[in-house]
């Protein structure tokens, strides 16, 4: 059995990044030409790595599953990154965006590793706009800010409501231009579906071309996954219909540890769902709340008539509401974080106070915003007693020139005009911080194998605060991993191309090939997503928002049970060797179908509520989450024995020596 | 709501393909067009028939993967968004819908409604970068200065998500749409100004390479575009280009 070592350089923690690399060993110009690495997913994190690599010499190879890099689901982030650059003199610093990261994970993060991501935090702005990315600027030409949620400084860097998309877009540049050099060999269209290990090693992947269905190998002195989360378990998710764990999964069965899967942001701010058909959901940005307040009825009866169409919220007057934030947390108010926000708007859906059909939403009203901007704007614009119509024609179009992209996709979506009558929002999964087991290098528990970004669990604890999953993914990917990776490859200038014809690759392959063929020649009775959307509905059920003991035994007996019905009853259409989109769907499923029971095992098992786990036993006496720092400061370190049900927990205990463990408070 | 179906139906790069007729009935028009054909492939897989195969990822207009031409209009009838963004209350009950790949020399069809853009790839890959090493030891952000005006405009050129829609909608299959938001980007930004020339050059010449048209200011492009890159990007490029050639 393996022991967990972090692997955390010693010294104080201003220094240790810095140290660290004085001391790791390099790989020498000459001996990187004679090194391949392999890098599976292409957003931000995949991307901005392989990029990096290739520009450092190294031969690397990239897969994504999508026709281009570019479509990755980082392209769907909206609202911005952070960085501690402090331009607004608003007393920010690299301890504080550290502090802040860390208490937003409500303590369950491993310190050194925030701390690097916030020494690196300024650099990936400087870097971003050195290879144009068009930043929001001010009339003076500098870069604005805006403010995010769990924080009390304006530390956001964000280019309109697009901020993912023009960050991939810049890695994606970066990428072409290694491409274009041939430095890097873009596998468009491909997917992997599983990874070799020789001697221990990782040594290459087996991945399937989409197109033609044809099985390949592919070998190299190290693996990166960079495949992003496992938000789609649920079925429903902000996140793309492709976006899967597979890549995470297959790691996890061959040795990488797991950590932590029950950690799993649910966001405030998401389009409420319409009807059984629904395919995704889609967010609103967390930036919305830095203008919007958000609100329900205070009487029941209001809410019973608006949710009966009788009531439209813009005849109800400012004391029949409830704006039920910044009632409960005076100093953080809309800008509490996210699975704060989150929870608290179920409570008041719970009670009744819900605002659509189906009970599932809350206001997000912006009528205050434009009226105090559109003031503003009179004045900047010298129109004396401005009449009320000219304000808000002024505050329409500053809204709509920091937010236009949102409100126009929230119209065509609801069909309601959103500057004149408030959005209807309500929570939705949208992130893991869960993920593969890393160290400091970010090297999971099986050498040479890596694992970036949303992947990996290091950053964000019990909860990523906003606009820093950006920030993680380009630190990972553009500064960190580039230089821990040397350090493992610097022991592989002697070993010369890897064969792909050994049996370990032979083995593999073979498995993947068996599987496949299992799905085409099973004669089943219900589709793919037949499967999909009874797991998600088990898991939205009792392993969503808040979650108990009993429902947690529950969950665990039913996914198991519609594994076992899946596996004799799933029907896959069409052929192995064509572009089969059934297939593609069916083997995802399959890995859902397991993770989602260790998800479940890993939430019975962490007996507290904190950051997006909230066990309905473990509540202070105001409803807040009650954590357990004594018996649960730990990172929960899963390794697969066979079954999900049979994982074995290591643990990983969390030492805070710069950050003193405290309750949580946003009151 | 019921509707009528005529989907291209197409099983292979060299197959000929043709239009299939299928029903679809109650569709309500809360639902976007792709939850739609959802519905129509959860069918037809029940059926033991092969589904419809059609490109989609983040189902909210961002990643520029869905496309199709319905009712003969690049990403169909509505204005300002993809595929994956249109609601079915734009139909009415008893409609008939015409559903077919985007279509052009450039974006051969790999099966049914799904095409290969990889011409886009490589036309990126010809310039569309600025050539800086990501080591992190460029200049302070804030030592660039930009105009509000200008960042504004390369924002609003980089806004393209590449899914093709202006070649889709172009009666010369020309992709300057597309190749002149990633020059005008870098053009309006001062980071983009020393690699201008050769950049401007190499991305022209590759759009003609893989076969895309010229343009002929017919403007259909915009009118399509999801993201509603603008025209005058046409401009700047020629300009750009005719800078660089002379």
């Amino acid at each position: 059995m393996k022991t967990l070592n972090s692997k955390v350089p010693e010294g104080p923690i201003k220094d240790k990044w810095t140290t660290y690399k004085d001391k790791i060993d390099l790989v020498n110009p000459a001996n990187k030409r004679n090194i391949d690495v392999i890098v599976v997913g292409t957003g931000l994190a995949g991307g901005s790595a392989a990029a990096t690599l290739a520009e450092l010499g190294y031969n690397v190879k990239a897969f994504a599953y999508q026709d281009s890099p570019r479509r990755a689901h980082s392209i769907a982030a909206q609202g911005g990154i952070n960085a501690a650059k402090n331009y607004m003199g608003d007393g920010d610093s690299n301890y504080r965006l550290f502090y802040d990261t860390v208490k937003g994970g409500d303590y369950r993060s491993r310190e050194a590793n925030v701390y690097r991501l916030a020494e690196v935090s300024s650099n990936i702005i400087d870097q971003c706009v050195a290879q144009g990315v068009p930043f929001a600027r001010d009339y003076g030409g500098l870069l604005d800010n805006r403010s995010f949620g769990g924080v009390l400084v304006s530390r956001t860097f964000y280019a309109k409501g697009q901020t993912g998309q023009q960050l991939l877009l810049g890695a994606y540049s970066a990428m072409n231009r290694q491409i274009a050099r041939g430095k890097i060999e873009m596998f468009n269209r491909h997917e992997m579906l599983d990874v070799v290990k020789i001697d221990g090693k990782a040594r290459g992947i087996i991945a399937r071309d989409l197109i033609s269905g044809e099985i390949e190998r592919h070998s190299a002195h190290a693996v990166v996954i960079a495949t992003g989360g496992y938000g789609n378990v649920y079925f429903l998710s902000t996140n793309a219909m492709g976006s899967n764990a597979t890549a995470a999964w297959k790691i996890h069965k061959k040795g990488a540890y797991f950590a932590n899967p029950c950690f799993t942001q649910i966001h405030p701010t998401c389009i409420p769902r319409s009807g059984d058909y629904q395919s995704k959901l889609t967010l609103m940005s967390e930036s919305l709340r830095n203008d919007g307040r958000i609100w329900v009825p205070k009487n029941l009866e209001d809410a019973k008539a608006i949710q009966q169409g009788k009531l439209k919220p813009l005849q109800l007057s400012e004391d029949q509401r409830d704006y039920f934030l910044e009632r409960r947390y005076p100093a953080f108010g809309n800008l509490v974080p996210r699975d704060v926000a989150s929870r608290a708007a179920k409570e008041r859906c719970d009670a009744g106070h819900g605002v659509n059909a189906t009970g599932e939403a809350v206001y997000l009203d912006f009528a205050s915003a434009i009226e105090r901007y559109g003031k503003e704007q009179a004045k900047i614009h010298g129109v004396h007693n401005p009449s009320k119509e000219k304000i808000t024609e002024l505050g329409e179009k500053l809204i709509e020139e920091k937010y236009g992209n949102l409100f126009q996709m929230y119209e065509k979506i609801i069909d309601e005009n959103p500057y004149k009558t408030p959005m209807m929002i309500y929570p939705a999964t949208h992130y893991t911080m869960g993920g593969v087991w890393v160290d400091y290098n970010l090297m999971t528990t099986v050498d040479g194998l890596y694992c970036i970004g949303e992947a990996n669990f290091s950053d964000h604890g019990a909860n990523r605060l906003g606009a820093s999953a950006l920030m993680q993914g380009l630190a990972d990917g553009y500064f960190v991993l580039p230089y821990t990776i040397g350090d493992y490859l610097a022991k592989e200038i002697r070993t010369g191309k890897i064969p792909t014809d050994s049996p370990e690759f032979e083995e593999a392959e073979k498995e993947v090939k068996d599987k496949i063929d299992f799905f085409i020649t099973n004669k089943g009775t219900h589709t793919v997503d037949y499967f999909h959307k009874r797991l998600g509905k088990v898991m939205w059920d009792k392993v969503g928002m808040a979650r108990n003991a009993k429902g947690l035994k529950e969950a665990i007996k039913e996914i198991q049970e519609i594994r076992e019905d899946f596996w004799k009853n799933v029907m896959v259409s069409g052929s192995a060797n064509e572009f089969n989109q059934e297939l593609e769907k069916a083997g995802r499923v399959a890995d859902f179908l397991e993770l989602g029971e260790l998800f479940a095992k890993d939430a019975l098992d962490r007996e507290e509520s904190c950051g997006g786990h909230f066990r309905e036993e473990h509540v202070t006496e105001d409803g807040e989450a009650k954590r357990d720092d004594k018996n649960f400061a730990y990172v929960a370190a899963w390794e697969y024995t066979g079954k999900p049900s049979e994982a074995i927990l290591h643990k990983e205990q969390l030492t805070f020596k710069d950050i003193e463990l405290k309750t949580r408070s946003y009151k | 709501m019921n509707l009528t179906l005529k989907i291209w139906r197409q099983k292979g790069p060299k197959d000929k393909g043709q239009m299939v007729s299928y029903n679809v009935t109650d569709i309500s028009e809360h639902m976007s067009f792709l939850e739609m054909m959802d519905v129509l492939n959860e069918g037809l897989v029940a059926k033991g028939e092969e589904p419809v195969a059609f490109d989609h990822d983040c189902r909210e207009g961002i990643c520029g993967m869905c496309s199709l031409q319905i009712n003969g209009e690049a990403h169909g009838p509505d204005r300002g968004i993809t595929t994956c963004q249109l609601h079915m209350r734009m139909f009415h009950d008893g409609e008939t819908i015409y559903i077919e790949p985007f279509r052009a020399k450039g974006f051969p069809v790999i099966k049914d409604l799904v095409v290969d853009r990889t011409a886009f790839e490589r036309i990126q890959q010809a310039g569309g970068y600025i050539s800086v090493n990501t080591s992190g030891n460029t200049q302070d952000a804030n030592g660039i200065l930009i105009s509000k005006h200008n960042a504004d405009l390369a924002m609003d050129a980089a806004s393209c998500i590449g899914c093709g829609a202006c070649v889709a909608s172009c009666k010369n299959a020309s992709a300057m749409l597309f190749v002149s938001a990633k020059v005008s980007q870098f053009a309006l930004l001062p980071q983009g100004k020393i690699e201008a020339k050769e950049r401007v050059l190499n991305m022209v010449k590759q759009m003609d390479e893989e076969g895309f048209g010229n343009c002929t200011n017919t403007g259909a492009c915009e009118v399509e575009c999801p993201k509603g890159i603008s025209l005058e990007n046409i401009a700047r490029m020629n300009r750009e280009y005719l800078k660089a050639s002379y």
